[in-house]
């Protein structure tokens, strides 16, 4: 399998505050990779720095070959990498079907009718929405909403910050189900989460960050099994 | 909760109108009933007395009204009232399409038909309708709270008046010109002020339109400071609008016409109208291409955008210049109409205005501004003898608008997206 992603070493700084240390980490092409981190580990801001929000202080962010650690947003965004940020992120006062229509800015509007329609097979629910204002819609579907938008581009790593954020467990099982669903289209899916359990149940590889730094590394059924993961992320039983 | 029969309260209707008699009788008492006169004062009583009992008896009409069933059923709707866009089925063809070609004609028509009176005051509403097509794309569209508006519009005034004299550049070179000259200054406020939100971005743009109004009030050596300076009228192929011409004959003679100022503001209405449809028309066409979704994608979630890859450096630069270049038209034509501009016409009150003529006619809608433009310039026109209260009730058209409409005039709708190929359903 070949690496898609890769981090080399990185270092992000905030100011005086050091929020990544040495970060060394990849995803392989066709795989779900996942990083489980408690709140304020670096999560967020792994994931913002592949677009360069903020830039990283030293280190290597490999994307098939190419170092795009000093690339714009745009360059990443229509070269194959796509984000549904943290906590959604989606735009209130539009519609269903004008968020989706945003999610095509990086790459136009050439496939816009055909992914729409895709969207719409995958989740069901958006279609039947399709002219609601997304504020009005209820956190499962915005949920779906961010990520079908960030499917809109065609990316060839889907990067998915804390998809579970604020959700009901029933909910969290559906999001996670087409998780998988879309991972079965042959998508790479980088997934950050806080619900360890999930997370690590759907993914082939998961990282343990704790305070900036990557901890543990190992199979998902390996860090479902592990007891300092599971004494600190899975409630210890 | 039991089952009340609804009737009327009496007494608490009663109670809200002596509440509001004492406090209008606190304000009202010593602005209105107290005349100085020399170092002596006289008490009105009576003013005050009927200033009173016109609230009182306001508020009473209120409370009943908001106790009626109808009354309930009005203050649920204000109460509930949600916001955003109303978007229409994909194939649903607005009224607008009608509407537009019986405007255009109206639009040509009135040159022809009113007074010349008339006339100047349709060709100052067109002019802040230009203002508002602006402003509306910065405000309303980018959500970039811009009070300093009034500094472009002054830059294209001027822009014409100082390019013919200073390099004899008429109006028709100094139009495009004076757009550009906005863009540019658009793209010099722009910069700064990229990483600029809500109240802190109002605080710099306000700074800015004062700006240019103390260089020009100031600047006397070149922009001759509160005197003021003369602007140049249009051309028809070099043919002027003067009484005499000093090279060249004039419109009327040319024709063999008799001399009548009038046709100077209809040749000012028609280029006046040509532009504005001309902008009407881009705005139209920006808001269904990406750079105006982008706008408005801007305006929803900036955090969102960046995960999308928006380069919001482009995005919001090119929201201040489009905007700017179109307050610089509006002030070329607003100029050649007074044939001369002085500082006193950019002040804040007027960015106020042309923000007013946005927010009554719905953020973002293209014809809510087009009507409230006219309402904000042409109303108090028309109401001349209340010159004097024109504030006044341009703060109560406010109030009321923003009670009855929090959302404008106009709501803005887009037509649902629309499967071009293959089937939608
Ligand atoms: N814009 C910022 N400026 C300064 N410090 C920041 C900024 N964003 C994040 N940080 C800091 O960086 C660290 C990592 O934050 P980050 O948001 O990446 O955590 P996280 O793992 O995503 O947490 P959560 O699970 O709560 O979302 C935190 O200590 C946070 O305070
Ligand atoms: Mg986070």
């Amino acid at each position: 399998m070949t690496t898609l992603l890769e981090f080399k070493d990185v270092d992000v700084h905030y100011g005086p505050i050091q929020a990544l240390k040495k970060v060394s980490l990849d995803v392989k092409e066709g795989e779900i990779a996942t990083m489980i981190g408690s709140n304020g580990a670096g999560k967020s801001t792994l994931l913002m720095s592949i677009f360069g929000q903020p830039r990283i202080s030293s280190g290597q962010i490999i994307y098939r070959g190419e170092d795009i650690s000093d690339k714009s947003a745009h360059y990443v965004a229509s070269n194959g990498l796509a984000q549904s940020p943290e906590g959604r992120r989606i735009f209130p006062g539009m519609s269903v079907e004008e968020n989706l229509l945003m999610g095509t800015i990086p790459i136009g509007m050439d496939h816009c009718d055909e992914d729409m329609q895709r969207m719409f097979e995958l989740f069901p629910r958006l279609k039947e929405r399709r002219n609601q204002r997304a504020s009005t819609m209820s956190g499962g579907e915005q949920q779906m909403l961010a990520i079908a938008r960030a499917l809109m581009s065609r990316p060839k790593l889907l990067l998915l910050d804390e998809p579970s954020l604020g959700l009901a467990p029933i909910i969290v099982k559906q999001i996670f189900q087409i998780l998988e669903d879309v991972a079965s289209t042959g998508m790479t899916i980088f997934l950050v989460e806080q619900n360890a359990n999930h997370a690590l149940k759907l993914a082939d590889r998961g990282y343990v960050m704790v305070n900036g730094e990557i901890r543990i590394t190992g199979t998902g059924e390996e860090l479902l099994v592990n007891p300092e993961v599971r004494d600190a992320y899975l409630g210890g039983h | 909760m039991s089952q009340q029969t609804k009737g009327i309260n009496i007494v608490s209707a009663l109670k809200d109108t002596v509440i509001a008699g004492l406090l209008s009788l606190i304000i009202f008492g010593p602005v209105v009933g107290v005349l100085l006169d020399g170092y002596d004062f006289t008490f009105q009583g009576a003013d005050v007395a009927f200033i009173v009992s016109i609230v009182m008896a306001g508020r009473f009409a209120i409370s009943i009204f908001s106790q009626t069933e109808f009354g309930e059923a009005f203050l649920y709707r204000q109460a509930t009232k949600d916001d955003g866009v109303v978007v229409t089925a994909p194939g649903y063809k607005s009224r607008m399409r009608f509407i537009i070609p019986i405007m255009i004609v109206v639009g040509l028509l009135v040159p022809f038909i009113a007074s010349k009176y008339v006339l100047t005051v349709v060709i100052l509403g067109l002019i802040y309708v230009l203002l508002g097509l602006g402003l509306n794309i910065v405000v309303g569209l980018a959500g970039l709270l811009d009070l300093g508006f009034v500094g472009f519009y002054a830059i294209g005034a001027y822009g014409l008046a100082l390019g013919y004299e200073n390099l004899g550049l008429g109006f028709w070179s100094m139009l495009p010109l004076a757009a550009i000259m906005a863009a540019v200054a658009g793209a010099i406020l722009g910069f700064p002020v990229l990483r600029m939100h809500g109240d802190y971005l109002a605080i710099v743009t306000l700074g800015f339109g004062e700006i240019i109004r103390l260089v020009l009030t100031n600047w006397t050596s070149f922009t001759h400071g509160p005197n003021g300076i003369s602007a140049p009228l249009p051309t028809l192929f070099g043919l002027e609008f003067k009484r005499r011409s000093r090279e060249g004959t004039p419109f009327h003679e040319f024709f063999g016409l008799p001399y009548d100022s009038a046709y100077k503001y209809i040749f000012i209405y028609l280029i006046l109208l040509l532009v504005v449809l001309a902008v009407l028309y881009i705005k139209h066409r920006l808001t269904r291409m990406p750079i105006g979704r982008a706008w408005e994608a801007l305006r929803e979630d900036e955090i969102a955008c960046r995960s999308l890859g928006l380069n919001h450096v482009l995005v919001k630069l090119s929201a201040f210049m489009l905007g700017a270049s179109t307050g610089g038209l509006a002030g070329v034509f607003f100029a050649t109409y007074q044939g001369f501009v002085n500082p006193s016409s950019f002040t804040f009150f007027e960015s106020a205005l042309i923000l007013a003529i946005v927010v009554l006619g719905g953020m973002g809608s293209t014809i809510g501004v087009v009507i409230a433009a006219f309402v904000l310039t042409v109303l108090p026109e028309m109401l001349r003898e209340f010159a004097d209260y024109r504030v006044l009730m341009f703060g109560i058209l406010m109030v009321v608008m923003m009670v009855w409409k929090p959302r404008g005039l106009v709501r803005v709708t887009r037509t649902g997206f629309a499967t071009r190929k293959g089937s939608a359903k």
